[in-house]
């Protein structure tokens, strides 16, 4: 499918409820396909998908309050954690499995990597990059665990326990023998080309099995 | 709201023990409109002691119905759009046919002698009501607790015909501590010397066993929490110097109370015969989950965090089995401290959700009508 595909115009990203990791997630998932949001939130992002790309969206979400606020939009989201919330689908059971700004917070990436492998076709994962030029600089001059806009938190209260880089997680995928079908890199409105691993704060993959 | 019980006859019914009642009296309410293809219906299913009286201010006593705060206009199941029916389920004592009514081939109460009933007969004399009423399809069945067991019989015996699905605080089958409990109450009944073997029509009925079922049956649906909120250790202010219920625990004069009032509306052996009925369901042992192969029936499961009744973990087992086979299923863990009495008094986030989930559910129906295939069905083919 063309979407899959599609290029965003160079230079600055195109933004989708305010967020440009949104609106690139949203050209990577077809028309009509059968889309599980792992890591939902209230829903917006699959809201958006149902109503504009005709997808059938499906979400899983820990926070009850959130999981409520989704369900009240009218989506048919699952409360439980991702690990428990995974293994319940049968194979193949998604054309798209979205984990949007997750990664980093999940205790087994690489089996959650897996499972969404496992249960949909293909795999559109974003996670913040910790090697951007700001994080080197930070730690390298003061010493001290950064704080950015994509990681605004401090070492004590911070929910990413997983800090990967962009090279890092391309050696995942190569270990694993899994296939990055798109990459796309941003740093903040705009999209990087060149030195992604240095320049980009949030990177896009779109990640099947070979 | 004013609200009228109505009763449908049906000639004849056969149920699973292979025994046939006849004429079968299945008494219901309604609430709404029916538009003109009655594609607006929601039936409501009663949990274990409730009654067709769902919503409103009945005609007949001036009580208010057991979901009142969920049926109405602007409520959850919104009368100014959907038409919600409720009916007595089989076996009950409130307009359906039960052991109390009148055994016509004998002329006396059926009493012990009435068949065993299942959840999959109540559903199926539902559904015998709803042909009767000229309903096809429903655009939702919704129920707690045993209310939940119907709504997913309902959804696995008809899957064509239900549209989407809410079991609220319920679960797929009981577990040994439900039966326990169960079991408890129904030796409250029958230890009871009035009990007399169900025949007590006419005569003394088990009044002292039945409050004690009832009585135990109020803790379960409580909480801790909510137990220790409502009454802590307070102790009962004596009323005058003959008050028997002085120096008493407030929560025991509470259980008293509350066990004195449901004998004066509910049988004995209908208790008998409705919890055996609960506890022999298994939705996950049922034939009739095969059928669910081709159904596009949307769920809605909620369950609530201090309901140890029904606890959470339960409506997981059937969400998971629902997810397992590719089921579109919502399914949220309200906060609460209400405990199971939860979905009957603490609705307000409960009613955001079914409210939501219903509109939706609305909108894609009036789209198929409106556009034919959806995209997913599409897709499909």
């Amino acid at each position: 499918m063309s979407a899959t595909t599609q290029t965003p115009v160079p230079g600055i990203a195109p933004s989708l409820l305010g967020r440009e990791d949104y609106a690139i997630i949203s050209a990577l998932v077809p028309n009509g396909a059968k889309v599980l949001d792992v890591g939902c939130g209230e829903g917006e992002l699959l809201h958006w998908l149902t109503e504009n790309k005709g997808v059938e969206g499906r979400g899983i979400e820990l926070e009850s309050g959130k999981v409520h606020k989704a369900i009240s939009k009218g989506l048919s989201v699952y409360q439980g954690d991702i690990n428990a919330g995974l293994t319940a689908y049968p194979d193949g059971a998604f054309d798209v499995v979205v984990l949007s700004q997750t990664l980093q917070e999940t205790q087994h990436p690489r089996e959650v990597m897996a499972e969404m492998l496992r249960i949909g076709r293909k795999v559109v994962v974003t996670f913040p990059n910790f090697a951007h030029w700001s994080v080197r600089i930070s730690l390298l001059l003061h010493g001290k665990a950064p704080t950015t806009k994509f990681l605004p938190y401090s070492w004590y209260n911070s929910p990413n326990i997983r800090v990967l880089s962009i090279a890092d997680f391309e050696d995942l995928i190569a270990e694993e023998n899994w296939h990055i079908e798109n990459r796309i890199f941003l740093a903040g409105h705009r999209r990087v080309t060149r030195w992604p691993n240095l320049l980009a704060d949030v990177a896009i993959c779109l990640v099947t099995k070979r | 709201m004013i609200t009228h019980s109505q009763t449908v006859v049906i000639p004849s019914f056969r149920l699973d023990c292979g025994v046939t009642l006849s004429p079968v009296p299945v008494a219901y309410e309604m609430y709404g409109e029916m538009n003109d293809n009655a594609s607006n219906v929601i039936l409501v299913e009663h949990a274990f002691t409730g009654d067709a009286h769902a919503a409103g201010i009945s005609d007949a006593d001036g009580k208010l119905g057991w979901w009142d705060r969920m049926i109405g206009p602007g409520k959850a199941f919104d009368t100014n759009r959907y038409c919600v029916i409720c009916s007595n389920v089989l076996a009950g004592c409130r307009g359906t046919v039960g052991p109390a009514s009148i055994n016509p081939e004998t002329g006396r109460p059926y009493a012990m002698s009435f068949p065993a009933t299942t959840i999959g007969d109540m559903v199926r004399l539902q559904k015998e009501l709803l042909d009767a009423l000229g309903v096809e399809r429903l655009l939702a069945v919704s129920g707690g607790s045993m209310g939940g067991m119907q709504v997913l019989e309902w959804a696995v015996s008809y899957p064509d015909r239900v549209l989407s699905a809410i079991p609220i605080a319920s679960t797929g089958r009981h577990g040994a501590q439900q039966i326990a409990f169960n079991e408890v109450g129904r030796q409250a009944i029958m230890s009871d010397p009035d009990w007399n073997g169900g025949d007590y029509y006419g005569k003394n009925p088990p009044r002292r066993g039945l409050a004690v079922a009832r009585m135990v049956g109020h803790i379960t649906y409580m909480s801790d929490e909510s137990m220790r909120e409502k009454f802590g250790r307070r102790l009962r202010e004596k009323a005058s110097l003959e008050d028997e219920d002085s120096d008493v625990f407030e929560v025991e004069s509470y259980l008293r109370h509350r066990g004195s009032q449901f004998v004066n509306r509910f049988d004995a052996n209908s208790y008998l015969y409705i919890t055996k009925a609960m506890d022999y369901y298994d939705l996950f042992a049922s034939e009739n989950l095969a059928n669910l192969k081709e159904s596009d029936t949307r769920f809605l499961l909620i369950s609530y965090t201090s309901d140890w009744l029904y606890p959470s973990y339960q409506s997981l087992e059937i969400v998971n089995l629902l997810r397992s086979r590719n089921h579109d299923v919502a399914y949220v863990e309200l906060n609460s401290n209400y405990g199971h009495d939860a979905f009957l008094v603490d609705v307000a986030q409960q009613t955001e959700v079914v409210h939501g989930f219903l509109a939706s559910v609305n909108r894609n129906r009036e789209a198929r009508a409106n556009r034919g295939p959806t995209v997913k069905e599409k897709v499909r083919r």
